[in-house]
């Protein structure tokens, strides 16, 4: 689960109440277009530990973390 | 020259790096204080000599690597240990390129993808490994060297010309999608050019129809090159080397 710190990245680039964000919480409502996507995966790199390649639309938070979550069960 | 004009601390790859323009190139990033990887094809002692002169000349760190930068996972595998060397990049010069040159009418199927999968593809999969690292950062310059067979067409070069104006519209695409993050992207058109890729061109009847009159060399390139990596407000540029052959 990635959730809190994708949640917590968002909010900070975005000041959106990190309360207000929710896993079904769609990304482009957050002021978060794909190339921030991108940019929100390479910064939680860090913190996964691992460079995930962001290859395929993700449209919500948990969208978001499950594709992160199924490319570490690689 | 500007003396502000530095890259201490900077890292630049450049594919094709052993040879011709693109070893000027190296030498010249370096020359400006950057670290320097260098990928080749199979021309091993000629990259390590080019990797050696940087360090004992520029005392800066350099590396080289061999990859065929038309495999795309080979590609991501080399860019993942550069990033490993080097923590980050800067600077990416997408130069390594081949010719198969034939009629159209003769030419063969293997010729024609293998210099489209190296020269334009190439380009890409290098792109799109390092992109990442670029937006991350929101720090990026991606040179692209292209030709003016890409801008004018050439008989016996429907391949490389097909591939050379296919890195132009990559160029223009990139630098849109990416200029948000302060990632530029432009490609240099180069004309005739004295290197092993045109060691039999010097009869070539072109080369009398150079307004300047004679060959470029690969350190005219590299002065190009040196522009663009300085030059903070151009993106998505086209910029002829050429003698004024494409004017
Ligand atoms: N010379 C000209 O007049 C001219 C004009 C316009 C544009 N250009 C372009 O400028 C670039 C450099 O040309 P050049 O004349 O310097 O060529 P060159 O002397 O033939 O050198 C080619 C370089 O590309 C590398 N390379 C070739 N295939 C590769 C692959 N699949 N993967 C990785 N590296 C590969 C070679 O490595 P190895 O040493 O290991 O073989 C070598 O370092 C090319 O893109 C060319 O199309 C040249």
């Amino acid at each position: 689960m990635y959730f809190d710190a994708i949640a917590k990245i968002i909010s900070e680039r975005t000041g959106t109440d990190i309360s207000t964000i929710k896993p079904e919480s769609k990304i482009f409502e957050l002021g978060i277009d794909s190339l921030d996507t991108v940019e929100i995966l390479m910064n939680l790199e860090d913190e996964i530990g691992m460079q995930i390649d962001l290859d395929q639309k993700v449209e919500t938070i948990d969208d978001l973390d499950k594709l992160i979550q199924s490319k570490m069960a690689v | 020259m500007n003396e502000n004009k530095s890259l201490n601390g900077k890292t630049a790859v450049v594919t094709g790096g052993s040879r011709g323009i693109g070893k000027a190139v190296a030498l010249r990033l370096a020359s400006l204080g950057a670290n320097i990887a260098i990928i080749y094809a199979s021309n091993e002692e000629a990259a390590n000599k080019v990797c050696e002169k940087c360090r004992n000349e520029f005392n800066v760190e350099a590396k080289c690597y061999q990859l065929d930068v038309s495999d795309f996972t080979k590609t991501k595998e080399t860019v993942m240990q550069i990033k490993k060397d080097f923590n980050a990049v800067q600077i990416l010069v997408n130069n390594a390129g081949i010719t198969r040159d034939n009629l159209l009418a003769m030419m063969r199927e293997d010729d024609y993808d293998s210099v489209v999968d190296t020269n334009l593809k190439g380009a890409f999969n290098m792109i799109r490994h390092m992109a990442g690292m670029f937006i991350k950062n929101h720090e990026g310059c991606i040179i692209n060297i292209s030709s003016v067979a890409g801008l004018l067409g050439n008989p016996g070069q429907c391949n490389y010309s097909a591939s050379k104006a296919g890195l132009i519209g990559l160029t223009k695409s990139v630098a849109r999608e990416l200029a948000s993050k302060n990632v530029r992207c432009n490609a240099i058109a180069p004309g005739f050019i004295a290197t092993d890729m045109t060691f039999d061109q010097q009869d070539n009847p072109l080369v009398e129809r150079i307004p300047l009159g004679k060959m470029g060399s690969a350190n005219d390139v590299a002065d190009a090159v040196e522009y663009l990596v300085f030059a903070s407000y151009v993106t998505g540029e086209v910029l002829k080397v050429d003698g004024g052959i494409a004017m």
